[in-house]
């Protein structure tokens, strides 16, 4: 069992592993933060997308090797209810989630999209967005909190 | 621990007959009373003609709202509160709602069929009409006066003309009504209705905003671990052997009964690799039809049960000069699910209960069917809905549910299942493949003939529910058949036709697993009809619009087409434009539909853009009228008719199950893609609001003339006419070379 030091939602934490390729989304689900969610396991979805120091990234595809000493930034540490992230605050707005599933990796991808860049176009969040997959067809309401999100409600 | 199975239950010897099954792996906590109630009061009326059995007066001035229907996110959380919250006179902050829970929900039905508010919301609507005139009733008697002088608000019942009124919770808290749900209750005239018809937010929406909403992939109970089922290599393979060092090497236990085979293991990763190490052995197995000569094997099927759906003929109307007659083949392959999440449940079966946390859509109809595979009494099954990935008819959640169950039952613990990708694409009940023949006689711009034939699974009667991976491997007791829902609606024109005559030819099997899937079977009746009215129009040189309208004669179906048309700015023409030969061609299409024929209206507009050397098409926007009745919450419809369009959308252009002689080949986002942002075009939806009549489902109606309207405007763009799903850029390029020689 080894342990590594990570950085989650900003407080340091020790996580012991015995596999060094345990998939970082395992890993936070296991530690009660479930907002990140399995989808694919294959990176195809986008629904277990975290931030890893700022930059969105499929935590499925992550080991836990690979955030040691780093920071992780999930949906719990995004924002909270009392204190809204303006992209969570915009998609409780625009009445984005359906059945919600993939909500958590549209927000965090969103996220890292406005931290980049303050005002991207419409095409630029729709190809920002075209890694995270919805199937119940939110898709139109989800382009639209972004915009909101950068402050270009439409 | 150590935790040593006491072999006193005949399945777990079954497991165990490899010798002792120790699980080492720690486990904390009590098992709490599988079947304590919440708040622990007494035991809740179930029956639903009872008005108990959907309400209970708090004593805190709130009132719970039972509701057996439930939400997989289209909102009727809120909807069904603002019904009852209307009726009842109470304000629906005031609303207290449970959903879904065998124990003490009352069955509603399946929630499915855009069933939820037009059968499950007006059911609780007339049970609060009922209530509330107990209430009124009661309150009379305290106050001396007549129920007809007094009013329901804000939770009190008081005299119309003012003064101190009586808390319902004073009246009737904490007690029951007894009291049937009166059919004739009278209800509230929509035109005071202060709650229903606003957009009010829906209340789950803020956790799954910030990764609070619990799913049932989030939900744990003390003492569960995790599991994976190992499906075989080929569907109707069975069980040859198993090297279990293969997973025991990694810590996990492997479970197997008959042709049932699971991993589990202390934590889920552990799990997956044990699943994924996990060396069996299988029977071959190639009972799977040619992919590619589908619709031929359909056609060519040998045992199948002909029925005439509708035989309308005028035999003396007589047959004008110059008739066309044109005929079409259009088919649609099967679909999955592909919910965004594999299905997941959490069961905990023990030697005489047994509970089930699933995403099912049918819950109370389950309870049978889990008393039944696992010997138990149906009372002492209880099956509690919590949310899943969205679901759309029937995905794997009930499978999960299953394998969750056979394995608490095998290892005397709780246990979670969580599907993978692959068990989810593969093994997921599909939509049906469907293939329709029409052909058809046009005189200027009478219909003359409309025949259809059409192949489709036959639902097996009297079958409670669609039957389980589980049971089935494990050689577990369960009602063997098919169904994939009201499959053969919609497929005869609502158009005026001199002779009309709809065969179904049902077919005995179907080549995967189906189910239910969102509008069972009426796209691809409508993609037939919808298409073949636009290929009358056009043989006929007349505009489609036009066209549908001269043979339309329901003033609700009229007016969606119309304002559709509105929308889209429709410039009357015949199909194709005059674009058809740039290489970039632009055109529009509209199709139409009156779901179910008695339910929501619908009609839809797209322009499109069909680049004609690449084969890619465009879909660049998109019009809807619609018209489901009484609109209850106008923001929720919107967003089911959003997501209708868009996802069916995805399926008309890109969706496709794949599979060889064996299994089904497309088992993840890549061989199955969906609809990306890149994809998805600009969606005006125009609502009618009809306050005075019933409200209808807004959950599946939208999707039905999408397909159709989208090869009717990629027909207008281009000059040619898709009969096949998915329109993919190689279908395209295959129809225009074919056209074109």
């Amino acid at each position: 069992m080894d342990s590594y030091t990570v950085r989650i939602n900003g407080f340091t934490r020790s996580v012991e592993a015995s596999d060094p390729d345990k998939p970082l989304l395992y890993v936070l689900r296991g530690l009660g933060l479930t907002a990140a969610k399995y989808g694919c396991g294959l990176g195809q979805c986008g629904a277990c997308t975290v931030l890893i120091e700022g930059r969105a990234t499929r935590s499925c595809q992550t080991t836990i090797a690979d955030v040691r000493d780093r920071a992780v930034t999930t949906l719990e540490g995004l924002g909270s209810s009392s204190s809204l992230h303006p992209v969570q605050a915009a998609f409780i707005k625009e009445q984005v989630p359906q059945c919600g599933y993939c909500t958590s990796g549209m927000i965090m991808s969103a996220a890292a999209l406005l931290a980049e860049k303050a005002k991207p176009t419409e095409d630029e969040v729709r190809s920002a967005l075209d890694g995270n997959l919805c199937r119940c067809g939110t898709h139109v309401r989800v382009v639209r909190a972004v915009m909101a999100a950068s402050g270009q409600a439409g | 621990m150590t935790l040593a199975m006491e072999p006193s239950h005949f399945s777990r010897r079954a497991v165990l007959k490899g010798g002792a099954l120790t699980i080492a792996f720690a486990l904390s906590g009590e098992r709490a009373d599988l079947f304590a109630q919440d708040g622990g009061g007494p035991p809740r009326i179930l029956d639903a003609k009872e008005v108990d059995a959907f309400f209970a007066v708090n004593g805190d001035g709130t009132v719970t709202v039972f509701c057996g229907k439930v939400d997989l996110g289209q909102g009727l959380r809120i909807a069904i509160r603002q019904m009852a919250a209307e009726e009842l006179g109470i304000g629906v902050d005031k609303i207290k709602y449970v959903e879904g829970d065998t124990a003490v929900t009352p069955d509603q039905g399946r929630t499915s069929g855009s069933s939820g508010i037009q059968r499950g919301g007006v059911q609780i609507r007339q049970a609060a009409a009922t209530a509330r005139k107990a209430l009124s009733e009661l309150a009379a008697q305290h106050l001396g006066t007549k129920p007809d002088d007094l009013i329901a608000v804000d939770g009190q019942i008081r005299p119309k003309v003012g003064g101190a009124g009586i808390l319902f919770a004073d009246l009737i808290g904490e007690r029951r009504f007894d009291l049937k749900i009166d059919p004739k209750a009278p209800l509230k005239n929509p035109s005071s209705y202060i709650i229903v018809g606003k957009s009010l937010p829906r209340p789950d929406v803020p956790a799954k905003c910030t990764g609070r909403n619990i799913y049932v992939h989030d939900f744990t109970v003390p003492g569960m671990l995790p599991a994976r089922v190992v499906r075989p290599p080929a569907i109707g393979a069975k069980f040859i052997s198993v090297d279990e060092s293969t997973a025991e090497n990694l810590g996990a236990k492997v479970v197997r009964i008959k042709d049932f085979l699971a991993v589990v293991a202390a934590d889920e990763w552990m799990a997956v690799r044990a699943a994924r190490a996990l060396r069996a052995q299988w029977s071959a197995w190639s009972g799977l039809p040619e992919q590619d000569t589908l619709a031929a094997t359909l056609r060519s099927a040998a045992d199948i049960t002909d029925e005439i759906l509708i035989n309308k003929a005028a035999p003396d109307a007589p047959r004008p000069e110059g008739a066309k007659t044109i005929a079409a083949s259009y088919f649609w392959p099967m679909q999955s699910h592909a919910s965004l999440g594999p299905s997941c449940a959490v069961a905990d079966v023990r030697a005489d209960a047994a509970t089930i946390w699933t995403a099912s859509q049918g819950t109370h109809g389950n309870r049978a069917t889990f008393a039944r595979f696992l010997g138990l009494p149906r009372e002492k099954v209880r099956l509690i809905y919590l949310e899943g990935a969205g679901c759309y008819g029937m995905n794997g959640h009930e499978d999960a549910a299953a394998d969750a169950a056979i394995i608490s039952r095998a290892i005397g613990r709780p246990v979670r299942v969580q599907w993978s990708r692959e068990d989810e694409h593969g093994w997921d009940p599909k939509g049906p493949p469907q293939l329709l023949d029409i052909s058809g006689a046009v005189a200027g711009d009478r219909i003359l003939d409309w025949r259809v034939e059409m192949w489709l699974p036959q639902a097996t009667r009297g079958l409670p529910n669609i039957p389980l991976l589980g049971p089935e491997a494990a050689g577990l007791d369960q009602v063997r058949g098919l169904n994939a829902g009201q499959i053969s609606q919609n497929g005869d024109p609502p158009y005026a036709a001199d002779n009309v005559r709809i065969l179904v030819h049902w077919l005995k099997d179907a080549p995967l697993r189906p189910a239910p899937l969102r509008s069972p079977g009426k796209p691809a009746n409508c993609f037939a009809v919808e298409s073949f009215i636009d290929e009358l129009a056009a043989a006929a040189r007349v505009d489609p619009v036009e066209f549908r309208l001269r043979g339309l004669s329901d003033a609700r179906g009229v007016e969606v087409i119309k304002r559709t048309a509105t929308l889209m700015k429709w410039q009357a023409r015949p199909s194709p434009g005059p674009d058809k030969d740039a290489p970039i061609a632009r055109g529009r299409g509209m199709a139409y539909v009156h779901y179910k024929h008695d339910e929501t209206y619908v009609a839809i507009g797209m322009e499109v853009a069909v680049d004609r050397s690449s084969g890619k098409i465009t879909v660049e926007r998109v019009a809807c009228a619609h018209d489901c009745g009484q609109i209850i919450n106008p923001d929720g419809v919107r967003a089911q008719v959003e997501g209708c369009i868009l996802q069916t959308l995805s399926r008309a252009l890109k969706e496709e199950v794949k599979f060889d002689r064996s299994r089904v080949l497309s088992v993840d986002w890549s061989s199955y893609p969906i609809l990306t942002f890149s994809e998805a075009p600009k969606v005006e939806i125009e609502l009618i609001d009809r306050p005075t009549l019933p409200p209808l489902g807004a959950g599946e109606a939208a999707c039905t003339p999408v397909a159709a309207a989208l090869a009717n405007a990629i027909h207008d763009a281009s000059g040619v006419r898709l009969r096949t799903v998915p329109f993919t850029p190689e279908r395209l390029k295959a129809a225009r070379n074919q056209q074109s020689t």
